[in-house]
């Protein structure tokens, strides 16, 4: 038997994206295609007066204007996450003349050529009323209200006496943290692209969830969800923001109906920055209290965000404080004001990415007013059970991962006192971080077909960010029928295929590829009964117990597999084109009896020239704990992403508004800045691959993708502080905010 | 993007005469035109190619200074030997500016008349009297983190945003410009121009004039020089601050001094204070302290970026430690 899984390998989809070959959104090769720009408001409040296109129709080209006085009906989704209809903004693209927003859609234009429908959109004239807009949370507290929930989870929570027990803590550490409006800024641009044939409609996409999209679009548009086909092999970067369905996947299929043709909708970079989500501000309060030597008797936590006046998104910072430590006595609030800003949506570890830049810069300056290693501080409150649901953890390495990481990293080295570590004039600083999320899982489901010609196909309507779905999907396909993952064919990013869940929440893996592994043995299973029944095959008359079948053959068990026949012998004896299994798989009542998490900690060396306040990371190690690793080399991949993006976020990301009018005005990737390779140096990543025994029957992997950049900020922070003795609670620490 | 028309110019003389055409625009590298023109920000009606003339060259003057032509791109100045070794502040400078893709591209004129990043100047939605003279200046009272703490005026605080322009300033550069009238030249120091009443007219280049080269002479102080660039990233970033420094020293006496400084001032900003500060001094940490001290003196802060005064010192007080480094002949 191969192990595929586990392994090192090469993603399958490599050799397309290095030459240029893989199909984005956008690439797709569609004849007599027409092209739509989308004009978006330059003010964040008021009403749209007049829209003047005269000159626009006028214009070479000139195709089609839709907006909100000539655009058809369009209906509001039931937006209902679970059951994959969820629009990024509820309220409906071109539903009213009301603008709430700077960037919100008001218009598309179409015409022949992308250059066209440029100029014709320039030519368009927008009038308002304008009202004065709330673009920071200050002036917005009359809007100030609790969310209740986040997909689910309260997001108030008490245990204990949290404010009696800090009040008399012998030990307290107090302060308030700041993150600030962050865009995930994919390489690849959202796009859509549509094409009608009679009353169905294909779109080729650039999503996270080909199944919310049909199914989103399809209710938008008041239209069956079946004639709503959504095609998106290729995603050139998510990180969240195409995840829900955003406006201009229903652009793109109202402007090809009005203009009856194919239409090509790009958002641009600066649509990029109002279209498609952003991370929220964040202010967070948190308080700690302790004992003398270290163990936690209070745990704070309350978080300030911004949501959009015309739907909620909630970064919930504190849902994760709820059973990080152990600590009897916990409570957690959140509040939220409405800002003349779109509406947020998850990015990378929503929630859980600010909420632990508070909490682990917390628990580092807990650790220096107590004296005590900062690694030492956490294992000594480690969480021995999930304190808040009272359930056992289904599999929890997070000593591991502080040991392994701190072995790797030399931590034993490291003198507590800051400006105590030097290299040459350069001020050398250590910190670390714990770094956690959920582990989720969904329904997901699979088929797997192994072919006459020796091949084999995995299909799924799942999704390949970069992630590496592609590859892992074959690699379990390889394991269990014994044929190389070069000779599995796997496909994805199509609604007509078998039905999977978003790609987002870290849950591809733990959803998918269970039904991936039981839809092989299903098909081998059938091969092997093929096998068995044919009268002309060494094996007719055997049970199917006694056959087993490894390594593209049929065999009795015990012997020799050449003493068996192979799978295309089994198929082509019977005239079968193929063997088929199939499988949709659920979470069960495993999720009562547990808590899943994933864990891990970031340990970074910072060096910080402080005669020119520059920061560099200079050096990163990392452990995780993932359950089962099905791929070595895509989920170091992942990690290496993760924290790159932490890096960004510690040092650089920030999306300015212009207090007085809501206008993006860092809304290109050279102002806002990303790390760039000069950014990143060392970075290991160490993994404990011990398979969590309860996620579900076969796999035992948690998923990789967002826990890589939880606390790596808090880590980046904390070594700052270790390198300089200065404590800096605000994001991003530019050199601006090194020198105050 | 407008519409336009497109020419390429067969010689100098051709290209002159297409630009002094209503707005035409010569294009080069094309790495700001471009872009600007996406933005609607700059909307020529013609675009005159010069990537044909024959400007590409890098040559020596029997002086010993270097004569380089408009068109040379920026990666071929930067890692030309005798500028890597004779002028280093300049290769340095270069070096520092954008990405290695976008100096593939830019060229020795469009770098000097590249336009600002002023956020407000590229965004139609607001007023800018560079981009709409009279219009206003919406980043006087909005998001001036990246603006100017020198040269500004109450119509126009938007920086200059060229690393190359600041070395030349601090090299003795001359630019050649050539027009119907002959050619003249011009002290790359003086070659920008401060934005006053009328921020939307940037350099001294007419309707119609062709930037032919730039000369730098021979100096006793450019061997010894530095560039030091601070910014938010480590690469493709425009600098929050930079420095030019070059000294001619006489044992640890400076004889002689230059000084510019980028992403603080509207345009490539010579500093005579610290020039005067320095002069006959001993080189040494406490001067180059003063002198700092001395180029700020007469910064404006704004709401957003009076850190940028801290942050030009330390600029400052570093290339020049960092000229004193090197180990220069004279």
């Amino acid at each position: 038997m191969s192990t595929s899984v586990g392994s090192f390998v090469s993603r399958k989809d490599g050799h397309q994206k290095v030459t240029g070959m893989a199909r984005y959104a956008a690439d797709h090769p569609i004849t007599n295609v027409a092209h739509a720009v989308a004009i978006c408001s330059t003010v964040a409040s008021g009403r749209v007066t007049g829209i003047d296109s005269s000159a626009a129709e006028k214009a070479l080209g000139f195709l089609a204007i839709l907006h909100h006085g000539n655009a058809p009906k369009l209906f509001r989704p039931v937006n209902n996450f679970m059951t994959a209809s969820k629009p990024g903004e509820i309220r409906v693209v071109f539903e009213d003349d009301k603008v709430h927003y700077v960037g919100q859609y008001l218009a598309v234009v179409v015409a022949e050529t992308l250059q066209q429908a440029q100029h014709a959109a320039s030519l368009v004239k927008i009038s308002y009323e304008v009202l004065s807009p709330v673009i920071e949370t200050e002036q917005a507290m009359s809007t100030r209200y609790d969310p209740s929930e986040f997909f689910g989870e309260k997001l108030k929570a008490q245990r204990g006496d949290p404010a009696g027990q800090f009040a008399s803590a012998a030990v307290k550490h107090e302060a308030d943290y700041f993150t600030p409006i962050e865009h995930h800024n994919p390489m690849e641009p959202s796009a859509s692209m549509a094409v009608w044939d009679g009353e169905e409609v294909t779109l080729f996409e650039t999503t996270q969830w080909v199944v919310g999209a049909r199914n989103t679009v399809a209710e938008t548009l008041g239209i069956p969800e079946e004639k709503v086909h959504v095609i998106s092999p290729f995603i050139g970067g998510g990180f969240g923001c195409k995840g829900f369905t955003w406006p201009h996947s229903v652009l793109s299929a109202i402007a090809a109906k009005k203009a009856g043709r194919p239409v090509k909708l790009n958002l641009t970079r600066k649509q990029m920055f109002s279209a498609c989500g952003h991370r929220s501000e964040t202010k967070q309060k948190i308080k700690l209290g302790a004992t003398k030597d270290g163990k936690l008797t209070s745990v704070q936590h309350e978080t300030m965000v911004q949501t959009s006046t015309v739907d909620e998104f909630v970064e919930a910072c504190g849902t994760t404080s709820r059973f990080l430590y152990s600590c009897p006595n916990m409570g957690i609030t959140h509040h939220a004001v409405r800002v003349n800003i779109a509406t947020p949506t998850p990015m990378r570890a929503p929630g859980e990415n600010p909420g632990l830049f508070a909490m682990e810069s917390a628990m580092d300056e807990l650790a220096y007013k107590l004296n005590i290693d900062p690694v030492q501080l956490r294992i000594i409150n480690h969480a021995d059970k999930n304190e808040h649901t009272n359930q056992p953890w289904s599999s929890k390495y997070l000593k591991e991962c502080y040991q392994i990481a701190s072995e790797k990293f030399g931590w034993a080295k490291r003198d507590p006192k800051p400006r105590s570590m030097r290299d040459g004039k350069l001020l050398v600083g250590w910190g670390m971080a714990t770094a956690t999320y959920p582990g989720m899982r969904s329904p997901g489901a699979a088929k797997v077909r192994i072919l006459q010609d020796g091949t084999a196909q995995v299909i799924s309507a799942t999704q390949d960010m970069g992630g590496g779905t592609y590859t892992t999907m074959t690699q379990v396909v390889s394991d269990v029928i014994g044929i190389p993952v070069d000779k599995i064919r796997p496909a994805l990013g199509d609604s007509h295929l078998p039905p999977a869940p978003v790609s987002g929440g870290s849950m591809t893996t733990a959803s998918v590829l269970p039904a991936v592994k039981q839809a092989a043995t299903e098909a081998l299973k059938k091969l092997v009964q093929l096998a068995i029944a044919n009268s002309q095959s060494p094996l007719h008359g055997k049970k199917e117990d006694e056959v087993t079948a490894a390594n593209g053959r049929v065999f009795v068990k015990g012997s020799a597999p050449e003493s068996g026949i192979s799978y295309e012998q089994a198929l082509l004896a019977n005239n079968q084109a193929a063997a088929e299994g199939e499988s949709f798989m659920s979470p069960g009542e495993e999720r009562e009896k547990y808590a899943f998490q994933s864990w891990g900690a970031q340990f970074v060396e910072v060096k910080v020239d402080p005669e020119i306040a520059k920061i560099t990371v200079s050096r990163v190690v990392s452990a995780f704990d993932i359950g089962k690793v099905i791929n070595r080399k895509t989920a170091q991949s992942q990690a290496y992403s993760g924290i790159t993006m932490g890096v960004g976020m510690a040092l650089m990301e920030h999306t300015v508004y212009d207090h007085r009018d809501g206008g993006i005005i860092t809304s290109n990737l050279a102002d806002y800045a990303l790390p760039v390779h000069a950014d990143i140096h060392s970075i290991d990543v160490l993994f404990v691959d011990k398979p969590d025994p309860h996620i579900d029957p076969y796999i035992g992997a948690r998923g990789v993708g967002e826990i890589t950049i939880t606390g790596v900020a808090a880590a980046v922070a904390n070594a700052i502080y270790h390198a300089t003795g200065k404590r800096i609670r605000e994001l991003p620490i530019t050199p601006d905010r090194l020198l105050g | 993007m407008l519409p336009f028309d497109y020419a390429k110019a067969r010689n100098e003389n051709d290209a002159m005469e297409r630009g002094r055409a209503a707005k035409a625009v010569f294009v080069a590298g094309g790495t700001t035109l471009i872009d600007l023109m996406k933005l609607n920000v700059m909307l020529p009606a013609t675009l005159v190619d010069i990537n044909s003339l024959p400007l590409d060259k890098i040559e020596a003057l029997p002086d010993g200074g270097l004569r380089v032509g408009a068109m040379v791109r920026n990666s071929d100045m930067a890692h030309h030997e005798t500028v890597v070794s004779r002028f280093p502040v300049l290769s340095q400078a270069l070096l520092a500016g954008a990405s290695v893709q976008l100096r593939n591209m830019a060229t020795t004129g469009g770098n000097l008349m590249q336009r600002t990043r002023c956020y407000y100047f590229r965004d139609t939605a607001y007023a800018c009297n560079k981009r709409q003279p009279g219009s206003g200046c919406a980043a006087m009272d909005g998001f001036n983190r990246i603006h100017a703490v020198l040269g500004g005026s109450e119509h126009c605080i938007a920086t200059h945003p060229s690393d190359m322009a600041v070395a030349l300033v601090a090299l003795d550069a001359m630019v050649h410009i050539k027009g119907a009238n002959g050619e003249r030249k011009v002290a790359a120091g003086d070659f920008h121009l401060l934005p006053g009443n009328t921020p939307h007219l940037e350099t001294v280049v007419q309707p119609g004039e062709l930037i032919t080269y730039v000369t730098i002479p021979s100096s006793k102080f450019a061997a010894r020089s530095a560039y030091v660039k601070l910014r938010d990233r480590a690469s493709y970033e425009f600098a929050l601050a930079s420095a030019a420094a070059a000294l001619e020293l006489e044992g640890n006496k400076i004889r002689s001094a230059r000084l510019a400084l980028g992403g603080v001032a509207t345009k490539p900003w010579r500093s005579a204070e610290v020039e005067h500060v320095l002069t006959g001094a001993t080189a040494d940490e406490e001067i180059f302290h003063a002198a700092a001290e001395a180029a700020m003196k007469q910064a404006k802060p704004l709401r957003y970026n009076g850190f940028k005064i801290e942050l030009a010192k330390r600029a400052i007080v570093r290339a020049l430690s960092a000229a004193m480094q090197i180990k220069a002949e004279g």
